[in-house]
């Protein structure tokens, strides 16, 4: 690399670039000139280039030598060469931030900006705001205002972009010039009129009636500048998003005619805009679809890509309404500008047929390799929803998502891959042997632990149930040897599945696992250890508690009680039990991949929404003593959404009482409400125990209210019931405008809907990756079983849908999906009852005249077995 | 490449930068503080762009989650970045407002020696037509008559012989270069 550029130094000879070996410290030295007089504006001039050129290309200046040049540079001001003038305003942009006490030149700039020279008052005006701060701005304010009515239009645009720039800086000065700026739109000049509109917005866009105003001004009187129009679309479809306005507004109507424009910018600009409205109806796409049909055979490339793009996002809603467009399309696909044809390839593919997926495949494979990582993303996304779409095309897609895995790229590009395949192997059972073993290959050669621990736990999981689960053993224990610390830990663990579920295999893997105890790394030897011991007891119980289904407790959680034990020394070992469990299973997340512009975001790990919960409910100290929170349900309206007070229900179970936590909102703006309870009236033998009310609720300021009731301990069957409720509250009037409340109240009460506690309410979602091991493990001690006849039910996928709404229960094994065309299934449900028993349910279906269900329970606890049988009936 | 509507604002132009035909910065301007706020960071993106583009003439990409919209001349690669969201339209006219402005002020020598000899005047267009980052003038001419700005030496010489110089120059650097690479020429040397 270095001796190319010698080379060619010495070709085009050394005149090539003046400022090839420019020191820093020889032009600062030259920068002394300054001083001479008479200045020779010339050398002056090129001496500021030297520096200007400097800063740009990455040079420090340091605070004393920065000042020294700028204090040099203030003298050149006497000069009148125009170009160096210019150059001076340069420089003192460049280095506002550097220099100290730029604001030496204020008078001068102030006096170019109001002087004659037109040349000089726009740049000048500019230069000033940079190095103006809010105190200093005051003493411009007058100048300013004038320059932003000035008739010249440089002068004008300067004024008001630096207004612009100073809103951040001093919102409170540069709002007095709204109406200079409401002057200035109305200029002719196409870009004073856009500055002055943009400058409006930035002021008033927290106003929404002002802005809708402004709208409605600049929509009727029509504007000349096509940058202006742009600028008007953008408010305009931001002002419907927001307000949620029907497409039946004057706005919509004003974007839309904005398609007719002249100018290429605005017609795209209101495409755009149409397209990426939330909810928007086929026929109202249509007319955007068409003018980005017509752009897809521009000339321009820009132009092409723009409206590809669009009609690519248009795809991912609506399909059908970018058929129309699939000729143009087909054009594109060879364009030489590969990232129009990446978009056009993919854009196709989901408005295609199956019979196009072939071919189009074959063309986007004879260049992935020239197109950028982003777009890479953009086909796996692509391929990723064809899988869903077109199952029966997955060996092609698995084919060529191989060969995408062993190109070079970049991690967000190969994850894209990964999750994809994942999520194939997991659609269709028959990939699942072809694609494992490409992702093998790919551990073969990665970099990325995140991936390789996470391809190595998919193998753990689904390499022991495959016919030959042998072949796996080999790539695995390559990552033993071979990886990082990481990498070998989860390879451990997915040897020891091996182990756990091949009795042949068995041996073999604890002549690996008796190696790994020798490595270099804790976490890995005591993964081994622990593994190896638990596999030589040769129990099936012990194989599936702490080797197939792991930890169900939530993370956080168990931080918290560890922490609260050692604090606390006493006797007794810790209970596991006592932790809250993790509510949302990983796996049940949807595997959406994730939009390439926000993937950048680093990802944060929130705490879920139980230990929130847990947080809240602990302050109150009426409720301590009740043990961990065992569940939280979603909230349950009690009231419509359009009423006076709205109130919703959040059900928490703890393991002998439930907290019932009511959301209270009061939309009345002439009222205030105080000492807020809601009054339970049990169907069964529950206890109503205590009631914490909410002490204030203003106008639109939620609060919450809490009561608290005892489980019966006598009847463990007694799971549902009904509770009546009631508001009570004591209301004082106040002023709407204030809020100022009367002295005196009254009270008055609110009939909420009934709230009902359902078995659900008591069992908290587990998932057990491999439920046949479970259900060994809990064994058939407290089994029973019973058949029901769902006569209502009408298909297979409701019933299911329906058992595990009612029981609250995990659908293990992807056993909530049912195969199309299939009259029986099989559905594994796991769970924690209240109180810590796990409970299994298989529930076996039959379609014939309605659905015929065999649902077998299995738990540590007969009562709960009785329970759930109970409730089903 | 997020959806939705983003906050309308005047700010349209996220960089500018020039860079030579080795992808060498000449000149380049950031005026979005949280895109690449480090030198390395900036010098690092114009590689990566710069490896992404110099080979096909193709006027557009989409790189690091950003709309790059180039254009090239000779031995010069003119780029405009905006974010994911923007109008492509509207870079593209700041492109051209600065190509069609430069290739004036340099009388259609748009090259690098020439780029160079005349940094001065470069660096005064650029000014005009974008001010942190909003475009504040698309029209050439209007920017022309605002910089106002005398080429220096170029007069002397006959312009359509120096772009005839300039162009062969380069064709032959390049020739030469190709031939390099063959082993043919290898044996030769």
């Amino acid at each position: 690399m270095i001796k190319k550029f010698d080379k060619k130094d010495e070709e085009s000879g050394s005149g090539s670039n003046p400022f090839q070996h420019l020191e820093k410290s020889a032009v600062l030295q030259e920068a002394r000139i300054f001083n001479e007089t008479p200045i020779n504006p010339r050398r002056c001039l090129h001496i500021l280039t030297k520096i200007i050129y400097l800063l740009n290309q990455g040079e420090h200046f340091g605070t004393t030598e920065a000042t020294e040049a700028f204090f040099a540079m203030t003298r050149l001001f006497q000069s009148n060469d125009q170009t160096l003038r210019r150059m001076c305003y340069l420089t003192i942009k460049e280095m506002a931030n550097i220099s100290e006490d730029v604001i030496i030149v204020t008078s001068s700039l102030t006096k170019d900006m109001t002087g004659k020279e037109d040349v000089y008052r726009g740049p000048a005006i500019r230069a000033l705001c940079r190095i103006t701060d809010t105190t200093m701005l005051q003493a411009i304010e007058r100048y300013m205002k004038q320059a932003i009515v000035d008739k010249v239009p440089s002068v004008s645009s300067s004024a008001l972009v630096s207004s612009l720039h100073m809103v951040k800086m001093s919102y409170d000065v540069v709002k007095r010039w709204v109406n200079e700026a409401q002057e200035a739109a109305s200029s002719d000049n196409i870009m004073v009129q856009y500055h002055a509109l943009g400058l409006l917005y930035h002021l008033r866009k927290n106003d929404r009636l002002a802005v809708t105003k402004m709208l409605n001004k600049f929509t009727k009187s029509g504007l000349k500048s096509p940058f202006a129009y742009c600028m008007l679309i953008r408010i305009a479809s931001k002002l419907l998003d927001e307000t949620e306005g029907g497409h039946d507004s004057p706005l919509f109507d004003f974007i839309e005619s904005c398609l007719r424009n002249k100018n290429e910018m605005v017609v795209y600009e209101a495409a755009s805009a149409i397209v990426h409205m939330p909810n928007c109806t086929a026929r109202e796409l249509a007319p955007a679809v068409s003018v980005l049909q017509l752009f897809c055979s521009s000339p321009k490339a820009a132009l092409r890509y723009a409206a590809v793009r669009t009609l690519n996002k248009v795809a991912m809603k609506h399909p059908s309404a970018v058929t129309a467009c699939n000729l143009d399309l087909e054009n594109l696909i060879t364009d030489s500008n590969r990232s129009i044809a990446t978009l056009a390839i993919t854009t196709l593919l989901k408005t295609g047929s199956e019979s196009s997926v072939d071919r189009l495949m074959k063309q986007i494979s004879s260049f992935v390799s020239e197109i950028s990582d982003e777009f890479k993303v953009v086909v796996v996304q692509a391929i990723s929803a064809l899988c869903q779409k077109y199952p029966r095309k997955h060996s092609v897609m698995m084919n060529f998502l191989s060969n995408m895995l062993r190109d070079d790229g970049g991690f967000e590009y190969k994850r894209a891959i990964v999750d994809c395949i994942i999520s194939i192997i997991e659609e269709n059972p028959e990939s699942k042997e072809t694609g494992l073993a490409h992702l093998c290959e790919f551990i073969e050669d990665c970099e990325h632990t995140v991936l390789a621990t996470k391809i190595l736990h998919l193998l753990g999981k689904e390499g022991p149930r495959t016919p030959q689960p042998s072949k796996y053993i080999r790539f695995i224990f390559n990552r033993v040897v071979l990886e990082s610390e990481a990498v070998r830990a989860a390879a451990v663990s997915a040897l020891a599945k091996f182990g756990a579920q091949n009795d042949d295999l068995l041996p073999s893997v604890l002549v690996l696992l008796q190696r790994c105890m020798m490595d270099s790394d804790d976490e890995v030897r005591d993964r081994a250890t622990f593994y190896m011991n638990v596999l030589q007891q040769k129990q099936k119980a012990l194989n599936a508690a702490y080797i197939f289904n792991g930890l169900s407790v939530s993370i956080p959680g168990l931080e918290k009680s560890l922490h609260q034990y050692t604090l606390e020394p006493s006797e007794k070992p810790f209970d596991m039990k006592t932790v809250p469990l993790a509510t949302a299973p990983i796996t049940e997340q949807k595997t959406e991949i994730a939009p390439v512009a926000t993937s950048k975001l680093p990802e944060k790990l929130a705490p879920s929404r139980q230990d929130i919960y847990q947080e809240q409910l602990a302050a109150i100290p009426e409720f301590q003593g009740l043990g961990p929170l065992f569940k939280s349900s979603e909230p349950v309206q009690l009231t419509e959404a359009e009423t006076e007070y709205v109130v919703r229900c959040i059900k928490h179970t703890f393991a002998g009482h439930m907290v019932f936590q009511f959301d209270c909102t009061n939309t009345l703006n002439d009222q205030l409400l105080q000492k807020v309870v809601v009054q339970m009236e049990p169907s069964e033998a529950y206890e109503v125990v205590h009631c914490v009310p909410a002490p204030s609720l203003p106008y639109s300021q939620p609060g919450s209210c809490y009561t608290l009731i005892r489980l019966p301990d006598d009847d463990p069957t007694a799971v549902s019931c009904t509770f009546s409720c009631t508001m009570k509250y004591l209301v004082r009037d106040c002023d709407p405008n204030t809020g100022e409340p009367d002295d005196d109240g009254y009270d008055d009460e609110y009939v909420l809907e009934d709230l009902e506690v359902t078995v659900a309410d008591h069992i908290q979602k587990v998932l057990k990756p491999n439920f046949g091991a479970a259900w060994e493990e809990v064994g058939d001690e407290f089994e029973k079983e019973e058949t029901f006849a769902l006569a209502s039910v009408r298909t297979l996928d409701e019933a299911v849908g329906n058992i595990i709404n009612f029981l609250g229960m995990q659908p293990c094994e992807r056993s909530d999906k049912v195969p199309e065309n299939k009259n029986s299934h099989v559905l594994f449900l796991a769970g924690v009852f209240r109180g810590g028993h796990d409970v299994l349910v298989r529930a076996r279906l039959a379609l014939a005249d309605g659905v015929t269900m065999q649902v077998t329970v299995r738990s540590g606890d007969e009562n709960v077995v009785d329970v759930i049988l109970a409730s089903v009936g | 490449m997020d959806s939705g509507t983003f906050e309308p604002s005047l700010y349209t132009v996220k960089a500018v930068f020039i860079l030579d035909n080795d992808g060498n910065r000449l000149l380049s301007k950031y005026y979005d503080p949280e895109l690449y706020p480090s030198m390395k960071e900036q010098k690092t993106f114009e590689r990566n762009v710069f490896n992404k583009t110099h080979k096909a003439d193709n006027e557009i990409a989409f790189l690091e989650g950003m709309t790059i919209v180039y254009k090239s001349s000779i031995d010069l690669f003119f780029y405009v970045v905006g974010s994911a969201q923007e109008n492509e339209l509207m870079l593209m006219s700041v492109l051209n407002c600065l190509f069609d402005s430069l290739s004036h002020i340099l009388r259609k020598n748009v090259e690098r020696r020439c780029l160079l000899e005349n940094m001065e005047g470069v660096f005064l267009v650029v000014d005009e037509i974008i001010d942190g980052g909003v475009i504040l003038e698309s029209d050439p001419q209007q920017v022309l008559q605002k910089v106002n700005y005398r080429v220096r030496f170029l007069s002397v010489i006959p312009q359509n012989l120096l772009y005839q110089y300039n162009h062969w120059k380069f064709k032959q650097k390049t020739s030469v270069l190709d031939c390099r690479n063959t082993n043919q020429c290898r044996c030769l040397v």
